[in-house]
């Protein structure tokens, strides 16, 4: 991590990295001196400014929050420390807590088993030069442009007790009665899940072709050569050669199951079998009970969960960038 | 929409018998050509039916059901338009997408080439600051930066609200800085590759910092910020959350939410509904397919290195 650049006399500061952190200079000396140090300080200042200001130091201020009692109304004063008061509270008494925590690794293990396979499926037949290939590939990720609410509604033409096609043809075919897709709290979820995979399969389908590029072809015509069919060449050259894109996959999937929220934010608020801890932080943010230790208590958790894969990711992102 | 589709694709979907081969065709292509081409029109499904019942009569509908024909109007699509109150949806995204998009470019452009260029010491640290601030979820920052908007004031010709909150700067500040992450990290990684002979030359030539990176490093990262622009724009412009969480008033809200007062009645015309859908979609389809090439650049780029 540590650059060979020996850092100037002045530079004895401490290790880690201070936020606002002067930019060094080159070996180069700088032509303008003074203007350009100044320059050269605004054009990362500004940027790690909004980033700390904006990101960290708010993520920093919901831990704290997370062990106090406050109604997010009265000024910080009014904060009264409970200690891990919220999260006990989380994980015993709150009702949602659990169905959430569920629904949050159901939608994870879902976008796994189907999306994340059927796109990498995908990817390794369009990876081939296809007749109609292309177009393929556009119908696959077209709704990767759309928003999550968006194809909440639009699968709602769907999935409408009353009115959805879905209904209407199983009503025709199978005479069974409507089912209330969105509202059932036993299918809700997998109803949901559908949609959202809609949208997940292209996107991924994406990241694989991008990887499925960069795989050395002289690799797959050594695994033919010594006879192995597609699906052995897939399975022990090919996809061990995938592995950095696999890992932005994982990590891409996890940090969206995660981060999962318009969908059941449009459909209900996130209740009802709907329950995801991202709607529930929300709720008891910004609705009437304004709970904002709770709610925040509930933040930290989702953080705590992201931070470790963040930190997967990123490492060995900079590990390559490094290079 | 369909119909090209089927054309191109060289199998017929539910074909029974494959199409007499010309080449002789090995049964498992013929196979996999099949399923390629049910699964993608499966996947153009949802967005046939809104399309084609947007443009159909509710009165219709409901009378004959959805597996009819016939009730083509155009009415949808102006009740959409004038009763969702869309034209003002549409110009507040476009208040926040805009600036929100140059600004992050701009920014970490400027973050990405003191970085490259000039800071080798905190190189990586900062870059990992960056980049981990843009998967943090969102809603761990809600509380702080909701109270953050509303403690800043703002005059009031700026903001009707007297201060950050509720206004569009709020917004906008906020989606620079949770988005300048991944776009400063993208960017650093192409300046890397740029040639460092390039930047000596104008500095011999006695160009300032600001120089060099507006005259010489800039205009060589126009295929990333072309790229990056697109997933931009359809990132912020597809943005509910801080949408909800840092703005109330109806005169203010982006088109994001602009379907649910279309839906909040006793009964729910899902014809009026698609119309809706369809226009919201539309600008990003319209980048989607005008941009395609750029689009799926930039969603492959942060993944192609590593």
């Amino acid at each position: 991590m540590v650059p060979s650049t020996p850092s100037p006399p002045h530079a004895a500061e401490p290790g880690g990295a201070p936020p606002r952190s002067a930019p060094r200079r080159s070996r180069t000396a700088l032509r303008n001196g003074r203007a350009d140090r100044i320059t050269l300080a605004l054009m990362i200042g500004v940027p790690t400014l909004l980033v700390v200001g904006l990101v960290w130091l708010p993520a920093a201020a919901t831990i704290v929050f997370s062990f106090t009692r406050w109604d997010g109304i009265g000024g910080l004063d009014t904060l009264e420390w409970v200690g891990t008061q919220n999260y006990t509270d989380a994980f015993t008494l709150y009702p949602p807590f659990w169905p959430a925590l569920r629904n949050n690794l159901i939608w994870l293990v879902f976008l796994f088993l189907v999306p994340t396979l059927l796109g990498m499926f995908l990817a390794v037949l369009l990876d081939r030069e296809l007749r109609g290939g292309r177009i393929y590939q556009s119908v696959f990720y077209m709704p990767v442009v759309l928003s999550l609410g968006l194809v909440g509604f639009i699968w709602q033409l769907i999935y409408s007790q009353d009115q959805g096609l879905l209904n209407t043809f199983l009503g025709a075919t199978t005479g069974a009665e409507p089912v209330d897709w969105f509202g059932d709290p036993d299918i809700n979820l997998y109803a949901v899940l559908v949609a959202a995979a809609w949208r997940h399969t292209g996107y991924i389908m994406l990241l694989y072709l991008a990887g499925l590029k960069a795989v050395d072809p002289s690799l797959r015509e050594a695994a033919a050569i010594d006879g192995a069919g597609p699906v052995r060449t897939f399975t022990s050259v090919v996809f061990p050669a995938l592995r950095p894109i696999n890992l932005v996959v994982l990590v891409v999937t996890v940090i969206d199951a995660l981060r999962a929220f318009d969908i059941v934010w449009i459909i209900n608020r996130g209740r009802n079998g709907l329950e995801l801890i991202s709607a529930l932080v929300t709720a008891n943010v910004i609705g009437e009970a304004s709970r904002v230790g709770f709610g925040s208590a509930l933040a930290v958790i989702m953080l705590a969960f992201s931070l470790v894969f963040i930190l997967i990711y990123v490492s060995t992102l900079l590990r390559g960038a490094d290079r | 929409m369909t119909a090209t589709t089927t054309a191109a694709a060289p199998a017929p979907p539910r074909g029974a018998a494959p199409p007499e081969p010309r080449r002789r065709v090995r049964p498992a292509r013929a196979v996999l050509q099949i399923f390629l081409a049910v699964t993608a029109l499966a996947w153009l499904f949802p967005i046939v039916w809104a399309l084609v019942n947007s443009f159909r009569d509710y009165e219709f509908t409901a009378q004959h059901g959805y597996l009819s024909f016939g009730g083509f109007t155009l009415e949808n699509y102006r009740r959409a338009w004038v009763e969702g109150e869309l034209p003002g949806y549409f110009v507040n995204s476009l208040i926040i997408t805009v600036p929100s998009v140059l600004l992050i470019l701009f920014l970490s452009s400027c973050a990405a080439f003191v970085l490259t260029h000039y800071s080798r010491r905190f190189n990586l640290v900062m870059l990992a600051v960056f980049l981990a601030a843009n998967l943090l979820p969102v809603q761990a920052l809600l509380v702080p930066l909701f109270r953050m908007a509303n403690a800043v004031p703002l005059p009031y010709w700026i903001s009707e609200s007297g201060a950050v909150y509720d206004s569009h700067i709020g917004v906008v500040l906020v989606h620079t800085a949770f988005q300048m992450g991944f776009c400063t990290f993208v960017l650093s990684n192409f300046m890397k590759a740029l040639p460092p002979s390039l930047i000596e030359a104008a500095r011999v030539d006695g160009a300032s910092v600001f120089q060099q990176y507006w005259r010489v490093v800039l205009p060589l990262c126009r295929p990333s910020l072309a790229a990056l622009a697109t997933l931009l724009v359809t990132w912020i412009y597809n943005d509910l959350f801080w949408a909800l969480a840092l703005l109330s008033s109806g005169d203010k809200l982006p088109i994001t939410t602009a379907l649910q007062n279309l839906q909040s009645s006793f009964f729910v015309d899902y014809n009026l509904l698609s119309a809706g859908s369809v226009l919201i979609a539309l600008p990003t389809l319209i980048v989607f397919f005008v941009l395609q090439r750029h689009f799926v650049a930039g969603l492959t780029l942060g993944a192609s290195k590593g």
